[in-house]
């Protein structure tokens, strides 16, 4: 069963409509990117998937999203659940002004676990699973804000991760970061695929094809192609695929 | 060439206005400073005031200031900032927010015997609080309420969307987000409006003369129902309505110096917890 499908998904924002009937299902422990020109909805759809959208009184949603087979839409369902199942690392790197440790404990605390010690351990963990305990494990009662890019992006996955989600959605976390940090953001992502399943929103067509197992390209709102990384850079189906592979626009 | 007069000529100009400025404000403290300091002693401070307010000290008019703005403090704060965070936070942005937001704003611009006198009609005669502590630390507490919701809703506004998205997007509510990270990031802004707010009305004489302040006490108010003696209301009994003005004007610049003290250790309080916070983020 696929881990998420997106259902006939549409979105406006006022009268504008940024989204129009995309559908496309992802099966769990895959990495899908997310890519178009800028302006194609890409960020609007991921932010769909967590129902970011829900304090935008602007933003109308339509059609639905599946976890697990479970409309997340739904009436009965506790949004704070549905985010918690599904994290979310966004594309400006976004500590809390606290310690790095607090940083972590804080999903941690909000989602009931109160024992001390477990959340110095689930800190220690993610941490390690974040690869950003060696440059940490000495300074964690410092401001998260003291930290380079990188690190602050490396710590917001690590408060993702913490917390145990089961997907995760991440909007271009690289874009605002130097090569070298955007190399160990990329391992991680790929480390983190046998934990987790992603959805990455990506303007780097190099990073996509590097560590994504399927593309989803998106045109002005539309799904116009949904396919594996090799056959899409090989041999894209679709006229607006063909052309943006090969840089004719962007 | 021309241009480097005018630039000459403003420069000049903007240095005048700032030492006028400067210097008016330098020769209000030094005065009150200088003439002020020679009564300023552990028995003016302490002591009750003697002989129609001729000789002694304040300490009633100390305790009652410090014990208006502790009332003030405890109605405005809670219902100010909790006023702020709902239109910050949750109320949509109508026509009736809007409103609501004008006129909160123009509320601050209200002269404060208007306050005063609404405070008799609603705190004192309404509710039956009598010329009293809790109505006098109401009334005050009424009128820092418009600085300490505008001060705090711009607070509010500094702290970056992207940390609160990063709370909800961990499966934090509304509530938890507004209570664990927006307050905290907020509260050097907030905390410092509020104790603006509180060291102007520990300095206003409009809004206590009609709901509580009494010129002369030799005791000390024993419930928030007693009435009391305050420094801004002495100041002004010592400078205009005494029998014998000139005779008790050293007394009327120590009152005078001892309330500015007062103000200024507010601010540093509010100097010194900025500092802090600023530190730990």
């Amino acid at each position: 069963m696929s881990k998420i499908k997106i259902d006939n998904i549409s979105l406006s924002f006022g009268p504008k409509r940024v989204l129009k009937n995309v559908s496309f299902s992802i099966q769990p422990h895959q990495i899908v990117a997310l890519i178009g020109p800028s302006g194609c909805g890409k960020s609007t759809l991921l932010r769909c998937i967590n129902r970011l959208h829900d304090d935008n009184d602007d933003a109308k949603v339509d059609g639905t999203i599946f976890l697990d087979g479970k409309d997340i839409y739904g009436p009965q369902v506790n949004v704070n659940t549905i985010r918690r199942r599904i994290g979310m690392v966004f594309q400006k790197p976004n500590p809390f002004p606290k310690s790095i440790e607090k940083n972590i404990a804080y999903g941690l605390k909000i989602n009931g676990t109160r024992d001390k010690q477990v959340i110095r351990a689930k800190v220690e963990e993610s941490l390690k699973d974040a690869f950003l305990w060696e440059e940490v494990h000495d300074k964690l009662s410092e401001s998260a804000l003291a930290l380079s890019g990188g690190q602050q992006q490396r710590l917001c996955i690590a408060r993702t991760i913490a917390i145990a989600p089961e997907v995760i959605l991440m909007d271009e976390p690289t874009s605002a970061l130097d090569p070298i940090a955007t190399q160990k953001i990329e391992d991680l992502i790929l480390k983190l695929k046998k934990a987790y399943t992603i959805i990455i929103v990506t303007h780097n067509m190099q990073q996509a094809r590097r560590i994504a197992d399927k593309i989803a390209m998106l045109y002005l709102g539309d799904l116009v192609e949904y396919t594996d990384t090799e056959q899409f850079f090989e041999h894209p189906a679709h006229e607006l695929a063909q052309k943006y592979v090969s840089g004719e626009f962007g | 060439m021309k241009k480097r007069i005018q630039f000459a000529v403003g420069l000049a100009f903007i240095l005048l206005c700032t030492m006028l400025s400067l210097s008016a404000l330098g020769v209000i403290l030094f005065d009150i400073f200088a003439k002020g300091i020679t009564h300023l002693t552990t028995e003016f401070i302490f002591g009750f005031p003697k002989n129609g307010m001729t000789e002694g000290g304040i300490f009633p008019a100390i305790i009652g200031t410090t014990f208006v703005t502790l009332i003030t403090a405890i109605f405005s704060i809670p219902l100010g900032v909790a006023s702020a965070v709902y239109l910050n936070e949750y109320a949509g942005n109508t026509w009736l927010t809007r409103l609501i937001r004008t006129s909160i704003r123009n509320l601050a611009g209200v002269p404060s015997i208007v306050y005063g006198l609404f405070g008799v009609a609603l705190f004192v005669q309404a509710f039956q609080m009598g010329t009293s502590l809790l109505a006098s630390g109401m009334t005050l507490g009424l009128m820092s309420l418009p600085y300490i919701i505008t001060a705090t809703e711009e607070a509010l506004k500094t702290v970056p969307k992207g940390i609160k998205e990063g709370s909800t997007a961990l499966g934090a509510t509304k509530f938890e987000t507004i209570l664990l990270v927006i307050l905290p990031v907020a509260l050097p802004g907030i905390i410092t409006g509020i104790i603006l707010a509180l060291s102007r009305a520990a300095g206003e004489t409009a809004p206590i003369l009609f709901t509580g302040v009494f010129f002369y006490q030799r005791y000390l108010p024993t419930s928030v129902f007693d009435e009391f003696m305050a420094l801004p209301y002495h100041l002004f009994i010592l400078s205009t309505q005494h029998h014998d003005i000139e005779g008790v004007r050293p007394l009327a610049y120590s009152t005078a110096l001892l309330l500015l003290i007062l103000v200024f250790a507010l601010n540093l309080v509010a100097f010194y917890i900025r500092a802090r916070y600023r530190q730990q983020t």
